[in-house]
């Protein structure tokens, strides 16, 4: 062991991996405002942001604050979709590096485009908070994330890379494959959605592995919501410390945000990102630390340059300082949505898609209720269905086949398997305009 | 000879199965027999009543899921193998069973079994008429004043 310095320590420098991390506030504000201007001027090849700045005249020059972020165009999903696939392009197509999507209510994806610079820079963002939840260069890492149009196994994927540890991209699925793996790889960190750490507790447990034998250490998690009650769960089953992290692919993926060891709150990458957190009916700012919907703007992706995209989750920033040295301000955990979407099994699902799915089946009436529930720790779903009386038949062969057959469309549009309930007409709950179709037992509160 | 079978559609939920029955008891049909599929999510209950339309009617006015099938009504030699027989015979004239199930009425010392055939009038072709020797298709009219109680 090296002999202990008698001397005062001075002061250490932050344990970050970037050291944009840290920046002084006044020089993180003026780099905002630079980085914006080269972001509208990007924009500018969008013909949607062409128009609205021709519209209101409003130039680069005019901004002079983070702040006068108020005055440029909002982007909504709507926006996004009535542009498919992509007239959010702001490169050639000879510029793009890699697509990715998400799912819509239509089934169809609305599509994101990355340069090969901003695919650098997703992965810098995803080894930061990595770093910054005990990422090290001599750790290996178990990715459970799907890969694919999905951005939450590339993005961080490209994160442990640019760290410099060891991948094992197991994609999800296949649980017991997992835990061999986990057993016979030893990974110290685990990537996944929360429910699936749950998830591969209870098989751990049900195949006889003790998850503490594990050499798991540390847990990121993301792309659904989860409770802190479900960090305790995790925490303790898992014998691990579990990080969170938030991102969406409008603006890069995962990266926006994600904890720091001292776990309050999630530091947003300001560097590259502008964040307002606003009252949904009146877009004004809320009141520091009050909840409201989160708005980003992408002050450096290159390929599709999103302005105040508007995300629909509803969470609190934290502007205090952070005891970790970071200097950016914190977003708490997401706590709902101000649109309908749900989040089942980590895919977003809107209620108007199960909708148009019944709309397709002839025999059903599109009255539906949707129960979520989560007895063990995965999501599941239920839908009740009204079926019309003149479709109705003594044999059973046939009732099944149509359960069968809805069953199928759903799972078509959403990506989810969800249980099927045939009930007879009239016996769903009818209100006044907007019917109550979810009912959600999850208790995510 | 096709018999007017009810066919209702039921949640399988605790006293849903009661809420038909009900109904017939108030409007005064009387159930001969019945036979009820059920899945862990529904149920779908088949009802042979002396008076179908009147059946009918009620269940429908009281907003039940209900509608008619025709079925038909074998006589079944009541001994080892004899719906083994009836079967042979119903392979042997490619007639498919969606199902049945025994009614609780029997004519002299023989069974009866409601059956319900992919294609009734098929059936009635193959079977009817005494056109294959052992098989008797019952009429419908027959159906209660040539049986009696067990």
């Amino acid at each position: 062991m090296a002999k202990q310095s008698s001397a005062p320590r001075k002061k250490t420098p932050v344990d970050c991996w970037d050291p944009a991390e840290t920046l002084d506030p006044v020089l993180l504000r003026d780099l905002q405002v630079e980085r914006l201007h080269a972001q509208m001027r990007r924009a500018q090849q969008v013909p949607f942001y062409r128009k609205a700045f021709e519209a209101s005249g409003l130039k680069p020059e005019d901004i002079w604050s983070p702040e006068d972020i108020r005055h440029l165009p909002i982007t909504t999903k709507d926006d996004l979709r009535d542009h498919y696939p992509l007239g959010f392009l702001a490169v050639p197509r000879s510029e793009v590096a890699r697509y990715h999507g998400s799912s819509g209510t239509t089934g169809k994806p609305t599509f994101v485009a990355y340069t090969r610079n901003d695919v650098d820079t997703w992965a810098d963002l995803c080894a930061r908070f990595l770093y910054a939840g005990g990422l090290r260069p001599e750790h290996t890492v178990h990715v459970a994330f799907g890969y694919g149009l999905f951005t939450g196994g590339f993005g961080l994927h490209y994160g442990i890379e640019k760290v410099g540890a060891a991948v094992v991209p197991v994609a999800a699925g296949n649980t017991q494959r997992q835990i061999l793996l986990l057993q016979d790889l030893e990974p110290e960190v685990l990537i996944c959605t929360p429910s699936y750490a749950l998830n591969i507790a209870e098989v751990c447990r049900e195949e006889g592995v003790d998850p503490h034998d594990l050499k798991l250490r540390y847990g990121h998690f993301g792309g659904e919501p989860w409770t802190e009650k479900m960090r305790q769960q995790i925490e303790a089953e898992l014998g691990i410390e579990a990080f969170n992290n938030y991102g969406l692919s409008e603006v890069l993926g995962p990266g926006v945000s994600g904890e720091c060891a001292e776990h309050n709150g999630m530091h947003i990458q300001e560097d590259h990102f502008l964040v307002e957190c606003v009252d949904p009916d009146t877009l004004e700012p809320v009141t520091d630390g009050s909840y409201g919907e989160l708005i980003f703007t992408n002050l450096t992706k290159e390929a599709m340059p999103i302005l105040r995209y508007r995300t629909r989750d509803i969470a609190a920033l934290e502007t205090c300082p952070c005891p970790c040295g970071r200097t950016s301000v914190r977003m708490h955990r997401v706590v709902g949505r101000t649109d309908d979407m749900l989040i089942i099994r980590g895919a977003n699902v809107y209620p108007s898609q199960i909708e148009e799915s019944l709309l397709r089946v002839e025999g059903v009436a599109p009255h539906y209720l949707i129960e979520l529930h989560r007895p063990g720790a995965l999501d599941e779903v239920t839908v009740k269905v009204e079926v019309l009386p003149a479709f109705f038949s003594d044999k059973m062969r046939l009732m099944q086949a149509l359960r069968e057959d809805i069953q199928r469309r759903i799972e078509t549009t959403t990506g989810v398997r969800m249980q099927i309930e045939l009930v007879p007409p009239q016996t769903l709950e009818r209100s006044i305009g907007k019917s109550k179709r979810v009912l959600d037992h999850r208790n995510m509160a | 000879m096709k018999l007017k079978q009810l066919s209702l559609f039921l949640e399988n939920k605790p006293g849903h199965v009661k809420i038909p029955l009900k109904v017939l008891a108030e409007a005064g049909v009387n159930i001969c027999t019945l036979s009820l599929a059920d899945t862990a999510q529904f149920g779908i209950l088949h009802l042979i009543v002396e008076d179908w339309e009147k059946g009918f009617e009620a269940l429908k006015k009281a907003g039940c899921v209900v509608n008619t099938t025709d079925v038909l009504a074998l006589v079944v030699s009541d001994r080892p193998g004899g719906l083994a027989e009836l079967l042979e015979h119903c392979d042997a004239c490619s007639l498919n069973i969606e199902y049945m199930y025994a009614f609780t009425r029997r004519r002299g010392q023989d069974a009866i079994m409601i059956i319900c055939f992919e294609d009734p009038d098929k059936a009635i072709d193959a079977l009817g008429d005494r056109a294959v020797a052992g098989i008797d298709v019952m009429h419908a009219a027959d159906l209660f004043n040539e049986t009696e109680p067990r």
